[in-house]
C-alpha cells in the first residue's frame, strides 16, 4: 500500500477549477519531484494535502497510510506525520523559534502518546538538529520568520522538518531564493532524513536541486493535471525544452 | 411558614420605614443592612474599631460622594448601578460556601486544572470552607517571620490602622485624595480591607509579596484599599490578584491602590485580574473600576506597573505615575484581553513634574468576539520637567470582525525640551498564521494562545517568573472559542 495515494483529485477555488484530476502515488522510501510552470497548481496541491481552508474538493480522494486524509483537520494531519515546507513561510511576531518548535514537537509527541520534552531536553535536541543547518542559538531565539532573509526562512523550514521528523514531507520550492551553499545545506538536511520509513515530495522549478536530492520519480504538473511522469532524467529534459510542449495544447 | 411574596413585601415596607426614620445599625450584626448611608459608614468604621480621624475621613468622603456624578465614558456601556441595592459590610463567614469541591461548578474546576493550580488552593479559590489546618497558613507564618526580620510591614490595612496608625494617617489619601473621582471617593467612604506594605530604608524585600497575599486576600471584598510605602533606597515587588477566576457575588469592584516611592526606591506592582466576565451575552459579569496611582516622590525613584487584565465584564482602570522626583521613572506594561461582550477601557497617566523624568508605556490590547477594548492614556509634561522623556507603544490585535479596538492617547507637553514618542499598530490574527501553526501539529486553540502570547511578549516578560507561566496559560484560556 502506498504511503500517499491521490486519486482523480479535482479542486476548485472560488468556483474556479485549479486541479483537474490528479493521480499520484508515493511509496515509503521514495522521493518524488513535481515540476511545472507558474500557476499550474503545485502549491494548491500541497495545501490540499495539508488541509488548508478555502479550497473545495469536488471529486477524488487522498489516502494517507490508507486513511481518508480529507476527513482530518490540518493539525491532525500533522500529527499523522505530514509536514509541509511552505513556499512562503509565515511570520509569527513575538514567538521564538524555540517556543514554536517546542510547542509543535510536544503536540506531536502527545499525539503519539509520548511524554513532553522539558525546556532543557528540548534545547539539547533542537541544537543538534540546528547545527548541521548552520542555525545558531541566536536564530533559535528570534521570532519565527520575522525579519529573516529569504534563504534563512527556507533553512528554518528544514530545521522544523528535522525536528518534527515527518513520515511524509512536502517541500514547496524550498530551493528558490537559496544560494548554492545554502542549497547544499538544505539538500543535505533532506537527505539526512531519508529512510525506508518515510517519503518526500519535492516541488521545484529547477533541475539543480534534483542533482542533490535525487528523485525516484519526476512528474510534470501543468494546468491542473499531471501531464507526464518519468525517472530523474525527465528533469533534465524539462530543463532543456521547457514546459511549452505541455501548455501549448491548452493554450490553443 | 413559607416565604410568600406578601411576607417579603411586608418585610420591605418595615425596613423602608426604619430607613426613613433614621435607622441605627446594630453593631453586633455580621451584615450591615442593604444600602448606603452615613450610618453604614459609621457602622463599618465602628466594626473595625477605627480611630476618630479615620471615621471623619470616611464621612468626608461619603459627603463628597453624594455631590458627585458617576462618570460618563464614551466607550463603556454601563447599566446604571443602584448603590442602595448592595451590602457594604459583611463579616467573613466560614461555612457559607460550598462544602467541598464536589459542590463547585465543574467549569470552574476545569479552568483551575488547565492553570495547574494545586488542589488546596483550588478549594480556597472556589470559596470552599477550608479548615484551620490549611497548610498554607503555616507557610504564611514562615514568610511573615522572614519579613519581620527585615523590618518589613506586610499586613491588612485594618491591622495597619491598629498597629501603625501614624504611617497610615500620614500616607492614606496622599496619592489618591478622597475627592479624587467618583469610585475612589466611594471607596474612601466604605473600604472594608486591603493590604498595607511598608519597606524600611535601604531594605530590599527578600521575596515577592504574593503567596502570602493570595492567602490573606480572601474576603477583602469589593472595596479594597491598598497602600504601599517604599522608603529611601528600598525595593519591593508586589503581586496582586490571581489567574484563576474567583467566585464573587459582588458586581461592583472599586478598589484604590496608592504607592509611594521615596528617594532611590523602586516598586514593581504586578496584577493579574481575572474576575468573572459574565456569560457570552455579558450577563452577570463584574464591573471593575479601580484607581491606582503611584507617587514617585523621591529622586531616582521608580514605579513599574505591569497588568494582565482578562476578566470582568467592564474594566475601567488607569494605573498612573506622578513623576515628582528628579530622574524618577514610571513604567506601564499592560495586556488587556476582551472576549464575548467584555468592555475594557484602560491605560495610564504619566505626569512628569521633575527634571529628567522618564516614562515608558507598552500597551497590548486584544479583542475577540463582540468585545471592545480601548487604550486611553495621558502623558503630561509640566513646565519644570526639563529633559523629560516618554515612549508610548500601543498595539491592538483583533480576532474576528465583530470586535473593536481604540487608541486614545493624550499628550500635553509644556516643556520644549521634552521628548515624547508615540507608536500605534493594529493587526489581526491571520488565517495564514493559524494554518502555519496547525500544519506543525498545534491545535487551533493552542495556536491562538501561542500567537497572542507572542503579541504580548514585551509585557509578559515583565511579570515575575512564577506569575508569567500562569498568565500565559490564562491568555489562552480567556480566548477559548474565539476562533473557528
Ligand atoms: N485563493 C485563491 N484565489 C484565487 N485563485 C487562486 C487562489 N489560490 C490559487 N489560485 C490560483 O490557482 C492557480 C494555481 O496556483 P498555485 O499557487 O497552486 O500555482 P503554483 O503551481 O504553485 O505556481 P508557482 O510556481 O508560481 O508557485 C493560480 O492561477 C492561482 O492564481
Ligand atoms: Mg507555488
Amino acid at each position: 500500500m502506498a504511503l500517499l495515494e491521490i486519486r482523480n483529485l479535482h479542486v476548485t477555488v472560488e468556483d474556479k477549477p485549479i486541479l483537474k484530476g490528479i493521480d499520484l502515488s508515493i511509496d515509503k522510501g521514495e522521493v518524488h519531484a513535481i515540476m511545472g510552470p507558474n500557476g499550474a497548481g503545485k502549491s494548491t496541491l500541497s495545501y490540499i494535502i495539508a488541509g488548508r481552508d478555502g479550497y473545495e474538493v469536488t471529486d477524488g480522494q487522498i489516502l494517507f497510510d490508507g486513511k481518508d486524509m480529507l476527513e482530518l483537520e490540518p493539525d491532525e494531519r500533522a500529527r499523522a506525520g505530514l509536514f509541509l515546507a511552505f513556499q512562503y513561510p509565515v511570520e509569527i511576531p513575538g514567538v521564538t523559534n524555540t517556543t514554536f518548535l517546542k510547542t509543535a514537537l510536544n503536540s506531536l509527541r502527545k499525539g503519539r502518546g509520548e511524554g513532553e520534552l522539558d525546556a532543557m531536553q528540548f534545547l539539547k535536541f533542537v541544537r543538534e538538529k540546528a547545527r548541521p543547518l548552520g542555525i545558531g542559538d541566536e536564530m533559535l531565539k528570534r521570532a519565527v520568520n520575522v525579519g529573516y532573509s529569504g534563504g534563512e526562512k527556507k533553512r528554518n523550514e528544514i530545521l522544523q522538518m528535522a525536528v518534527l521528523e515527518p513520515v511524509l514531507a512536502v517541500l514547496d520550492e524550498t530551493d528558490s531564493g537559496l544560494d548554492i551553499d545554502a542549497l547544499k545545506i538544505v539538500a543535505d538536511g533532506v537527505n539526512a532524513l531519508r529512510s525506508p520509513d518515510n517519503a518526500t515530495l519535492v516541488i521545484t522549478h529547477y533541475q539543480r536541486l534534483l542533482d542533490y536530492i535525487v528523485p525516484d520519480r519526476v512528474h510534470v504538473l501543468a494546468d491542473g493535471r499531471i501531464v507526464k511522469s518519468g525517472g530523474k532524467d525527465l528533469a533534465l529534459e524539462l530543463e532543456a525544452k521547457g514546459y511549452a510542449q505541455f501548455s501549448s495544447a491548452e493554450a490553443a | 411558614m413559607a416565604v410568600t411574596p406578601e411576607t417579603i413585601d411586608q418585610l420591605r415596607s418595615v425596613t423602608d420605614e426604619k430607613y426613613k426614620y433614621g435607622f441605627v445599625t446594630d453593631i453586633d450584626a455580621d451584615v450591615a443592612p442593604k444600602g448606603l448611608s452615613e450610618d453604614i459608614v459609621r457602622f463599618i468604621s465602628a466594626k473595625k474599631e477605627e480611630p476618630e480621624w479615620l471615621l471623619d475621613w470616611r464621612l468626608k468622603a461619603y459627603r463628597a460622594w453624594l455631590e458627585m456624578e458617576a462618570p460618563e465614558w464614551a466607550k463603556l456601556n454601563i447599566a446604571p448601578i443602584d448603590y442602595q441595592d448592595a451590602y457594604y459590610y459583611s463579616a467573613p463567614k466560614i461555612g457559607d460556601g460550598p462544602k467541598s469541591l464536589d459542590e463547585v461548578d465543574p467549569k470552574l474546576l476545569e479552568t483551575y486544572e488547565k492553570l495547574g493550580i494545586p488542589l488546596k488552593e483550588q478549594e480556597w479559590l472556589a470559596g470552599v470552607a477550608v479548615d484551620a489546618v490549611f497548610d498554607s497558613v503555616s507557610v504564611a507564618t514562615t514568610y511573615k517571620a522572614r519579613l519581620e526580620q527585615e523590618g518589613i510591614i506586610f499586613c491588612s490595612i485594618s491591622e495597619a490602622v491598629k498597629n501603625h496608625p501614624d504611617l497610615v494617617k500620614k500616607y492614606i489619601g496622599s496619592v489618591v485624595p478622597y475627592t479624587d473621582n467618583y469610585f475612589a471617593t466611594l471607596n474612601s467612604a466604605v473600604f472594608t480591607d486591603g493590604s498595607f506594605v511598608y519597606i524600611p530604608k535601604g531594605v530590599r524585600s527578600p521575596m515577592e509579596l504574593s503567596t502570602y497575599f493570595r492567602i490573606n486576600a480572601q474576603n477583602t471584598g469589593q472595596f479594597e484599599r491598598t497602600l504601599i510605602i517604599a522608603e529611601e533606597g528600598s525595593y519591593v515587588s508586589y503581586l496582586e490578584g490571581c489567574t484563576a477566576p474567583q467566585r464573587d457575588e459582588n458586581q461592583l469592584h472599586a478598589a484604590v491602590v496608592e504607592l509611594v516611592a521615596l528617594d532611590d526606591a523602586e516598586i514593581k506592582y504586578s496584577t493579574v485580574q481575572n474576575w468573572y466576565p459574565g456569560d457570552e451575552n455579558g450577563v452577570g459579569g463584574i464591573y471593575n473600576f479601580v484607581t491606582k496611582r503611584a507617587a514617585c516622590r523621591g529622586r531616582n525613584s521608580k514605579v513599574s506597573w505591569t497588568q494582565v487584565e482578562t476578566g470582568s465584564a467592564i474594566t475601567w482602570k488607569y494605573p498612573s505615575c506622578i513623576l515628582q522626583g528628579d530622574n524618577s521613572v514610571g513604567e506601564f506594561y499592560s495586556v488587556a484581553i476582551t472576549n464575548n461582550r467584555q468592555q475594557a477601557d484602560t491605560g495610564t497617566k504619566m505626569i512628569h513634574l521633575g527634571r529628567n523624568t522618564s516614562s515608558t508605556i507598552i500597551s497590548k490590547g486584544i479583542s475577540a468576539g463582540r468585545a471592545d477594548n480601548t487604550y486611553r492614556g495621558l502623558v503630561r509634561i509640566q513646565p519644570k520637567a526639563e529633559g523629560a522623556r516618554n515612549y508610548t507603544q500601543c498595539d491592538s490585535l483583533l480576532i474576528g470582525d465583530k470586535c473593536g479596538a481604540h487608541t486614545v492617547p493624550y499628550i500635553e507637553s509644556r516643556n520644549p525640551s521634552a521628548k515624547v514618542e508615540h507608536e500605534a499598530t493594529t493587526a489581526r490574527i491571520s488565517e495564514d498564521q493559524l494554518f502555519y501553526c496547525r500544519q506543525r501539529g498545534i491545535s487551533q486553540e493552542e495556536a491562538v494562545s501561542l500567537i497572542v502570547n507572542g503579541f504580548c511578549r514585551e509585557v509578559m516578560q515583565h511579570l515575575p517568573m512564577e506569575f508569567a507561566v500562569e498568565a500565559q496559560k490564562l491568555v489562552g484560556i480567556s480566548l477559548e472559542g474565539s476562533v473557528g
